[in-house]
């Protein structure tokens, strides 16, 4: 069934392939559903322990200070505290960046973020923590923790952070990637260049060129669950740690390195995720959960709050983004020029490199120069979120490329198809698109229904009025924007074993926490290959000792990586299945094949078999069958393309902009589970349309978080979104035996900039600030003389 | 011979040539051939026998995971990019 022929659907498959599927493409009900809607699922926070402690974090009150010394003795004094552990209870570890999951890592500096030693670099950097016998006394004794700080000027922003006489978090941090290495103190960690063909002239010979450079705010993934762990030691030194994580192998390899302990001594339970986006692909509660068991004998909890979550966890980078495109009359971009300073927040490692890549990916743009600062801030150390630092690019190049199609007259649609990158066009840092749906996804949003609808006839729900179009009240200006966004997708590594049940049912053991449905996309492709019901297939992610090595749940990897593990697997399986009806059949095993979820003799004249008449039969012909897998699926990986088209309604006497109705157009490769697909779509829109809108850490002057909940950080709910419309196009990955490329983050690029086009659509106003909240917008629209009569009109009247 | 492409910021060790052709089986090899063409590139690509791991390399297109150990054919493209994460 595609998504098509579902009436539930709110969206439609195109293009799609030749191969039939019998599994592949339905929309089952979701393996862990029981459990997740009755709350029987259990989460971190759920586990408790016999003797179990709980621990709470001391974080720090400045964004910027030495730690002169901290006097845990009145804490430790207190009836019911059984362990304090600080910065001096962490091992020396190494300073060196290394290779480590899906990106970088210095030891180091996730070591000093996680208990700070010498200094502390954000407000909410953890200082100190403590286990005790309730929270309320794990709290009580934080209080008597005596922390004597010398306040440092601190710095928030990066333009700010870059100049002369900025204050220096990092007396010992060099930048890296000049040609000529400096040994000056610095906050740029690291400088990236992308350079090819001559600018200046190609500048010069551009009919049109459009600069503007914009300004994004660091924003949080704003997923439901807090971080937690839960530590268990025991006497010998083994360690198990029970949390919330996107990897429970980088877990376990982050505590390992940062606590001097081998990998054998810990063993990661990942629990069921609330939600990570990213943001859970790093450690911080793990470590000091271990110290604290350790230290006190007992298993400890700790659970992170909302507030601590928002101070000092990773959000992604606000950043401040120059460019300049040039074209020709004819419609051709010919040239680009962009710098790119991010925040990486209180330790190096911003997304910088990966913006500057994504920065002009869907185009074919013959010269270019791309060059991108990875800069140090008083902010939470920033972590991954969603196609992490493509956002905050995507912004501000098809904000220019909507500016360039206005220039020249052109549908701001076909303007992008004339340059799109195909498949052999160079990326901006050099290496060739492979099969791409770039242009399969533009054309795809010229035939969507918002598309072909009138701009007016949209209720904000995504309908149309009984009575056709409406004229909007005067002070609200309707407009329509369009943006495309790109995203690598990774590969990295995944292992799985499926287990034949003597019944003919199956189990599928694989090492990915499942955030949005991989368990039964992996059934399902288990279930396609070996020809049975998905429901017949029981999906487990298991714990670091009970799998092969599995990397992150990340870049969109699971349904194509781990479900690629997940079919070779399938195919061992099948492969035993042959050698036992050869040996029943007294045959050799290349006179048998598997089809149609039997084994088959290729004489014709015996009868089939099906799996679970052989399964019945493996303890007298061998033993159980298992088929187990593990790949590398790097150059399995297909890059993703997706467009956002969005109707607004701007007000022009309050700033207040609502989204009318909004189309997600993304290439899936081809959609394991239509509903799933189409829910990482929908989550990616809504999010990045918070990220357009209203979603952005505020500080006082002092560099305190002012925001740190729910209430202030103003995520979009549901009354804020029309029901987003889904459109799945199905351009095969020619790698993937399925053709899948990962669906879980391209749709987060395009929005805010979808978002601005809008708005400049409606009101002829470019917005290059976000969010674009209704203050921002409405001095935007005073600046350009926009609604400035009703303006003062009203202000006159309120005073 | 492989083309290689030389990251913009290491330009100057090739006196600004952006692409090199280079004989080798290997990414190592190919490294070890733009090294003694132009000395001074291979120390800013690898340290401890290992590419750096800020970089990773693109084979043919193929951000490849097998770094200095990576084979490449005779008509292979060869590109040093960041290393990058996901979320």
């Amino acid at each position: 069934m595609s998504a098509s022929d579902d009436p539930k659907s709110t969206g439609q498959a195109t293009g799609g392939a030749e191969r039939r599927f019998r599994v592949v493409g339905t929309r089952p009900v979701r393996h862990d559903g029981i459990d997740k809607v009755t709350g029987r699922a259990r989460y971190g926070a759920d586990v408790s322990l016999p003797g179990m402690l709980h621990g709470k974090v001391l974080r720090s009150p400045h964004a910027h200070a030495r730690i002169v010394s901290i006097d845990a003795s009145r804490a430790a004094a207190l009836p019911g505290v059984k362990a304090i552990v600080t910065g001096a209870d962490m091992p020396q570890v190494s300073g060196a960046t290394e290779q480590a999951g899906e990106g970088t890592s210095n030891p180091r500096w996730l070591s000093d973020n996680i208990l700070a030693k010498h200094k502390v670099l954000y407000t909410g950097h953890a200082v100190a923590a403590v286990a005790a016998t309730s929270p309320h006394v794990a709290e009580e004794a934080l209080a008597l923790i005596d922390v004597r700080y010398e306040v440092l000027p601190h710095v928030l922003d990066v333009r700010r952070a870059t100049a002369q006489g900025a204050p220096i978090l990092h007396e010992d941090l060099r930048t890296q990637g000049l040609p000529t290495p400096s040994d000056q103190p610095t906050n740029v960690a690291s400088v990236v260049l992308f350079e090819r063909g001559d600018l200046a002239a190609a500048l010069r010979a551009a009919d049109v060129v459009v600069e503007r450079e914009f300004d994004t705010a660091m924003v949080h993934q704003g997923y439901i669950e807090p971080h937690n762990a839960v530590a268990q030691v025991n006497p010998d030194g083994q360690a198990t740690v029970w949390c919330s994580t996107q990897g429970a192998f980088d877990v376990r390899h982050f505590c390992a390195q940062i606590l001097a302990m081998p990998l054998s001594q810990i063993r990661v339970v990942p629990a069921e995720i609330g939600g990570g986006f990213g943001g859970k692909t790093t450690i911080y509660l793990e470590p000091l959960a271990i110290l604290l068991a350790r230290k006190a004998g007992r298993p400890v909890k700790l659970v992170m709050s909302r507030a601590e979550v928002l101070r000092a966890t990773g959000p992604t980078s606000g950043s401040h983004i120059r460019v300049k495109m040039g074209a020709t009359r004819d419609g051709r971009i010919t040239c680009a020029d962009a710098t790119l300073l991010y925040e990486a927040g209180a330790f190096p490692g911003s997304p910088v490199w990966a913006g500057a890549m994504c920065l002009l990916a869907p185009y074919d743009i013959e010269t270019l120069r791309v060059e991108g600062y990875d800069v140090v801030v008083n902010r939470p150390k920033t972590a991954a979120y969603r196609a992490p630092g493509a956002s905050n690019a995507s912004f501000a190049a098809e904000s220019v490329v909507d500016e360039l199609a206005a220039r020249l007259g052109m549908d701001p649609i076909e303007l992008r198809t004339r340059n799109a990158a195909r498949e052999g066009t160079p990326t901006p840092a050099g290496p060739r698109h492979r099969r791409i749906g770039s242009v399969e996804v533009l054309e795809a949003a010229r035939r969507c229904p918002q598309y072909l609808s009138d701009l007016n006839a949209a209720t904000g729900d995504g309908h149309l009025h009984a009575g056709g179009a409406l004229t909007p009240p005067a002070a609200k200006r309707r407009g329509r924007g369009f943006a495309i966004g790109f995203w690598f997708n990774a590969g990295l590594q995944s292992s799985a074993t499926i287990g034949i049940n003597a019944d003919g049912t199956a189990s599928l053991v694989t090492g990915s926490p499942d955030i949005g449905g991989t368990r039964t996309s992996c059934a399902m492709i288990a279930a396609e290959e070996l020809g049975l019901p998905v429901e017949h297939i029981r999906p487990v992610v298991a714990d670091t000792d009970s799998v092969g090595h599995t990397d992150v749940t990340g870049g969109s990897r699971v349904t194509m990586a781990t479900g690629l593990a997940v079919y070779e697997a399938a195919q061992d399986v099948k492969r035993q299945l042959c050698e036992r009806a050869a040996a029943l059949w007294k045959t050799e095993p290349g006179a048998v094949r598997f089809a149609d979820g039997c084994v088959v003799a290729s004489d014709g004249d015996t009868p089939k078999l099906a799996l679970a008449e052989i399964a019945k039969q493996l303890g007298r012909t061998g033993g159980p069958v298992v088929g187990r897998a593990t790949v590398n699926a790097q150059k399995a990986t297909g890059a993703a393309f997706a467009g956002t088209l969005v109707d607004v309604e701007v007000d022009v006497e309050t700033g207040k902009v609502d989204v009318l109705r909004c189309t997600v157009i993304q290439d899936a490769g081809r959609a394991i589970h239509p509903a799933y697909v189409e829910g990482q779509m929908q989550g990616g829109t809504a999010q990045g349309i918070g990220w357009a809108l209203n979603e952005e850490y505020v500080y006082d002057d002092e560099g305190r978080l002012l925001n740190a909940g729910f209430l202030d950080y103003r995520m979009p709910v549901a009354l804020d979104l029309p029901m987003i419309e889904t459109v799945i196009v199905e351009v095969p990955n020619p790698r993937h035996p399925y053709g899948v490329r990962g669906v879980g983050e391209v749709s987060i690029v395009p929005p805010p900039a979808a978002v601005a086009n809008a708005i400049a659509n409606a009101t002829g106003v470019r917005m290059t600030t976000l969010p674009m909240s209704p203050p921002r917008v409405l001095a935007a629209l005073h600046a350009a003389g926009v609604g400035v009569g009703r303006e003062e009109t009203r202000v006159a009247a309120a005073t | 011979m492989a083309l290689v492409f030389i990251p913009a910021q290491l330009r100057h060790l090739t006196g600004g040539r952006d692409r090199v052709d280079v004989a080798g089986a290997t990414v190592g090899e190919l490294v070890e051939a733009i090294d003694a063409l132009h000395p001074g590139f291979g120390a800013r690509v690898v340290a401890d026998g290992e590419l750096v791991p800020a970089l990773a390399v693109s084979v043919d297109g193929d951000l490849v995971s097998g770094g200095l150990h990576e084979t490449v054919r005779p008509a292979s493209e060869v590109h040093f990019v960041p290393a990058l994460g996901g979320g």
